[in-house]
């Protein structure tokens, strides 16, 4: 905050200057507006104006009945729908203590898995067009579109699937669709993903742009509200899927990468790393998935077949029940959080035993790290932001709901 | 238990930690579930999450929810959501508030809690005493009213257009081409327990 003479008439002050980043600017993942302060081209205070893209999905949801809010999950994060989906109704699933077959819970943490990929995809390559690098942007948006269309064959939708439901998953996927992921995970992706990340993983300028960039403590980590690859990265080995197993998380084999400085090189690399075991868990859903129903039968909750239902009395009274009234989910208050492919992301459900949740709390994992942008982006340089923003893996349909 | 849930270590060790750590300032803990609920006066909450953090390891603030119960009073309550990484345990800690009753900001515990505060003030109107930046920060600029609460209708009272006489976007009153509905559902002779009469002849006997 030195006020320096100017060099050119020798008698005005030049002092700190206020600059505006976005709120629209691709660098800024979406609508961040930025106000930044600067000194040269030394950040010296930044400030995040968020909310731009608020729709007041929380208040929607009040007004809809259980399964009619699960498809404004998908729109929060849409980089990653399903992994919004999944803490919804693992939270409703709390509540009634419903069971879900083993084949639902199968398909969803596969096609979870599957999310992280399409998510990683997106924000690697963004991440890397950030610092300057094309190519591998390009390359990965191919296998994201792959992940679209098998998101596509699943449900009929490429990225608003809505095809999670409370009790398991909306309809079963064929056989062919199962084979297809196991011929992509074992061939395309791992030799399309390692062709892009040979190309900046020991890239010169890459990590000349990203190593010792906002490098974030343990503690800070901590304290700051970290969850996912961000906290990994400052040295963490915290993952609810294996700390606090939800569906068949516990049946599968995975590691949990680390990183060593907490910089944003490490937030790249753990990124990378997880996507490598999220194909092995894949791998092993493929394995181990039995056959049976992939949602529970408990007709007072998942609505029956259709076929079902043309030939039977009750199945169409449960069918038409559940689809005007809906189920009622009985009192009491949860906090669900799963792993999403961004971090932790919470639902708080508070239900008085109607058909509508009476509040529903949604945590993004966006809101905590962007907060915490000040504090990391404090003495870098005006283009070490951008980086600083790409690996934090942000989105603002979640973190403005 | 027959959910898939999170599934987090055992409530009753921690309960009793929470029982010692807190002593005569903790009013009720509700285990509700499968997750403990620890419900704490405003005026004694820093001192609790302190202890809470120092002496039962919860190092985490994850999330700081306002519900709005419009029939109680206090009308309404602020939950945290707290994560303990080493005991690999979660609780909340519910305080009951006014509009006109701040609620000590715990910034200066876990610095994440600054907007997750902004947050809860922005949608209820929750005062937080301490918090040294709490502007609005979900809403729109100059945004007035508090949208979470439960009087707020789901329309909002403004809407925002294109004026081509000013050439600038400007809020206007909402008009709704049809009146706003929302259906009831509770059936008014079944009730929302489904009571079914093979249930009743169970307890009969």
């Amino acid at each position: 905050m030195t006020p320096e003479l100017s060099p050119t008439t020798g008698d005005e002050t030049i002092q700190n200057y206020t600059i505006n980043f976005g709120p629209q600017h691709p660098a800024a993942h979406g609508v961040l507006r930025l106000v930044m302060e600067l000194d040269g081209e030394i950040v010296e205070r930044l400030d995040p104006h968020v909310g731009l893209l608020h729709r007041g999905t929380e208040k929607l949801i009040e007004y809809k009945t259980y399964a009619q809010a699960l498809p404004y999950f998908d729109r929060l994060d849409y980089c990653s729908p399903l992994g919004m989906e999944y803490s919804y109704v693992l939270a409703c699933e709390k509540l009634l203590n419903l069971e879900v077959p083993l084949r639902g819970q199968y398909l969803r943490v596969l096609f979870a898995e599957l999310t992280r990929i399409c998510n990683h995809m997106l924000n690697l390559g963004s991440h890397v067009m950030d610092v300057g690098a094309m190519t591998p942007n390009l390359w990965m948006f191919e296998l994201r579109e792959d992940c679209l269309n098998f998101f596509e064959r699943a449900s009929g939708a490429r990225m608003h699937s809505a095809w999670f439901r409370v009790g398991g998953v909306h309809q079963d996927v064929p056989l062919k669709l199962l084979t297809d992921i196991g011929d992509w995970v074992d061939g395309r992706l791992p030799e399309l993903f390692a062709d892009a990340i040979s190309l900046v993983a020991d890239n010169r300028i890459f990590k000349q742009r990203n190593v010792d960039i906002a490098v974030v403590s343990k503690e800070d980590a901590l304290k700051w509200g970290f969850s996912g690859p961000m906290i990994r990265a400052a040295g963490i080995p915290w993952d609810i899927r294996k700390s606090q197993p939800y569906d068949v998380y516990d049946r599968v084999e995975f590691d949990i990468p680390v990183g060593t400085k907490g910089d944003c090189y490490d937030r790249f690399m753990v990124r990378v790393a997880e996507v490598y075991q999220s194909a092995r868990i894949i791998k092993q859903c493929l394995r181990d998935m039995p056959e049976g129903p992939v949602a529970s039968e408990d007709r007072k909750v998942v609505p029956p077949k259709r076929a079902e239902m043309k030939t039977d009395m009750e199945s169409l009274i449960h069918h038409f029940k559940l689809y005007t009234e809906g189920f009622h989910v009985p009192a009491g208050s949860v906090y669900v959080a799963t792993e999403s492919p961004k971090g932790e992301f919470g639902v708080y459900l508070v239900s008085d035993g109607t058909n509508k949740p009476y509040r529903c709390k949604i945590r993004p994992t966006a809101f905590s790290h962007l907060q915490a942008m000040d504090m990391m982006s404090r003495g870098h340089m005006l283009a070490d932001t951008t980086a600083i923003l790409g690996a934090m893996d942000i989105v603002f349909g979640e973190c403005d709901r | 238990m027959a959910h898939s849930a999170p599934k987090v270590a055992d409530n009753a060790a921690p309960a009793e930690a929470i029982r010692k750590a807190l002593g005569a300032d903790l009013i009720e803990l509700i285990d509700a579930h499968g997750e403990l609920a620890v419900h704490v006066a405003g005026k004694d909450l820093l001192g609790c999450m302190v202890a809470l953090r120092d002496s039962c390891e919860y190092q985490q603030l994850m999330e700081i929810a306002g519900v709005d119960w419009p029939d109680r009073d206090p009308r309404f309550e602020v939950v945290y959501c707290l994560l303990s990484v080493t005991k690999n345990h979660r609780i909340r800690v519910h305080v009951a508030t006014n509009e006109d009753q701040p609620v000590p900001s715990v910034t200066g515990i876990w610095p994440v809690a600054g907007w997750l505060e902004r947050e809860v003030f922005d949608m209820y109107g929750v005062l937080f005493e301490g918090n040294a930046d709490l502007r609005r920060i979900l809403t729109d600029y100059g945004f007035q009213g508090h949208p979470q609460r439960k009087d707020f209708p789901l329309s909002g009272h403004v809407e925002l257009r294109y004026s081509e006489e000013h050439k600038r976007v400007m809020y206007q009153p909402v008009t709704l081409t049809q009146d706003f509905r929302n259906f009831d559902f509770m059936s008014p002779w079944e009730g929302a327990d489904y009571v079914l009469p093979e249930a009743d002849k169970g307890e009969a006997k």
